[in-house]
């Protein structure tokens, strides 16, 4: 597991001031909710609705970084920041690339809570 | 107890998130928070609006209604303007933070929320609620409801406007030799029961207490709220407060303590009304001739050996059954010529 994909020290932070247990739940209910945010984002990619594509990376951003996923944290802010405005085509690579992260993260987090 | 107050209190956490929700939640209730959740701004509102929160911690980015229409609406809505507000969001660009401060946020905290840093800002953040909700406590108690509403709604200015209304003196005569003849706590305790019974007599006929100084009091009838027949109401609220002192005495002499007795003035006419002081702290008050009169009317009293005195337009504005003794005209202090002045008659009722 490389550092990015999941940054220790922000997990063990989380961890630490809110209970290692009650991670685990927040983990399944991330693991629960983020595919759906992934979706959202291809969808309103295809429908051009720039508020729902941007509403999408935010969570996801925002709730990266809560576990220290630093790096799907990084595409997702990129993907909030320019929206849909430009070239659309260069979102398809860029939405692969986020689904590739998030199946690494899913996997270092599931490893990380599990125990 | 140095926590006293700013925990156990009532927190609404709105985030259309829910990681963001359960975390947030997680964390203050570990400080020792009761917490409810709302998952976009329009549910948020709804909630604010039908129950007390003591802190809102505030998503901006959210579906329906978003954090900025939140925080535009908790703004117009009086009820609410109070409230704080503390934005957490991980929005781009420090234009969005400047836009939640303007709308009124207390403070902007950005996601992933720190821990230590969120319990600082919420502490302080209900520390100062605290201390607003104590200072309208104060308003209330102190300045009637009829102020603290003027307060609410036209806000806090100094300076005044012209009205036409009623002003009140009373004090108790022989204070002096009475406070001497007894222990302090005795007269701390007279002066709460005088000053409950008398704000009780001007409040119910729709007066207001501005002043007390010592065993002195001085209540306006029609300001700041017009008062129909403000004149007729200061007149039975006078009568009021002599029937209750009569009470009052007889307690004290069935206790073997001596009886009280009070001079009451009261003037009707054009006065200048406002808050006056600085804008640290102010009094709402009323400043002109007809002030002064009622102030003379009352320390009349006394030469005159009546309890209630009152000028010619307050008079005039009384039903004819009410009891008068027309004293004639009286050289008031700082009045160029003489005064007509009437006593009101006791034991009647108006």
């Amino acid at each position: 597991m490389s550092d990015t994909t999941i940054d220790r020290p922000t997990f063990e932070a989380l961890q630490e001031t809110a209970g290692a247990e009650f991670v685990g739940e927040l983990v399944d209910t991330f693991l629960a909710e983020a595919p759906i945010m992934l979706s959202e984002l291809r969808s309103a990619l295809a429908a051009g609705n720039a508020d729902a594509f941007r509403r999408a990376a935010h969570s996801l951003k925002s709730n990266s970084n809560t576990f220290g996923a630093l790096a799907l944290g990084a595409l997702a802010k990129n993907l909030e920041l320019t929206g849909l405005a430009p070239a659309a085509a260069a979102h398809g690579a860029t939405l692969d690339a986020l689904d590739a992260e998030y199946a690494r993260v899913a996997a270092a987090l599931k490893e990380l809570t599990r125990g | 107890m140095a926590d006293r107050g700013s925990t156990g209190s009532r927190l609404l956490v709105v985030d259309d998130n829910k990681v963001n929700r359960l975390l947030l939640t997680r964390s203050l209730e570990l400080q020792g928070h009761r917490v409810a959740t709302a998952e976009n701004g329009r549910i948020a509102l709804d909630m604010l609006r039908k129950d007390a929160y003591d802190l809102v911690l505030l998503d901006m980015e959210m579906p329906e209604m978003d954090g900025f229409q939140v925080l535009q609406q908790i703004f117009d809505d009086r009820a609410l303007r109070g409230l704080p507000v503390i934005v957490t969001s991980s929005l781009e660009g420090v234009e969005s933070v400047v836009r939640c401060i303007e709308l009124g946020a207390e403070d902007y905290l950005p996601k992933p929320v720190n821990p230590v840093l969120l319990k600082a800002r919420i502490n302080a953040s209900l520390e100062k609620k605290r201390l607003q909700d104590q200072l309208k406590e104060m308003v209330r108690r102190f300045a009637t409801p009829e102020v603290a509403q003027d307060l609410q709604t036209s806000g806090f200015a100094l300076g005044g406007k012209r009205v036409y209304a009623s002003v009140m003196f009373s004090d108790i005569r022989g204070f002096t030799p009475l406070v001497e003849s007894q222990p302090p706590e005795e007269t701390i305790d007279l002066l709460n029961t005088y000053y409950t019974l008398m704000f009780d007599a001007i409040s119910s006929h729709g007066g207001v207490v501005n002043q007390m100084i010592g065993d002195g009091l001085m209540a306006i009838f029609g300001a700041p709220l017009p008062l129909p027949d403000h004149e007729a109401s200061a007149v039975r609220a006078a009568l009021e407060m002599i029937d209750l002192v009569g009470m009052f005495n007889t307690e004290r002499v069935a206790a073997g303590k001596a009886e009280i007795r009070i001079g009451i003035g009261i003037a009707s006419g054009e006065m200048v009304a406002g808050y006056a002081g600085t804008s640290k702290r102010a009094t709402y008050t009323c400043i002109g001739d007809t002030v002064n009169l009622a102030a003379r009317l009352e320390t009349h009293t006394k030469t005159a050996g009546r309890t209630i005195l009152i000028d010619g337009a307050t008079r005039g504005k009384l039903p004819e059954r009410v009891a008068i003794e027309v004293l004639g005209p009286v050289d008031i202090k700082g009045k160029s010529a003489p005064v007509d002045v009437f006593s009101v008659s006791l034991d009647q009722s108006v």
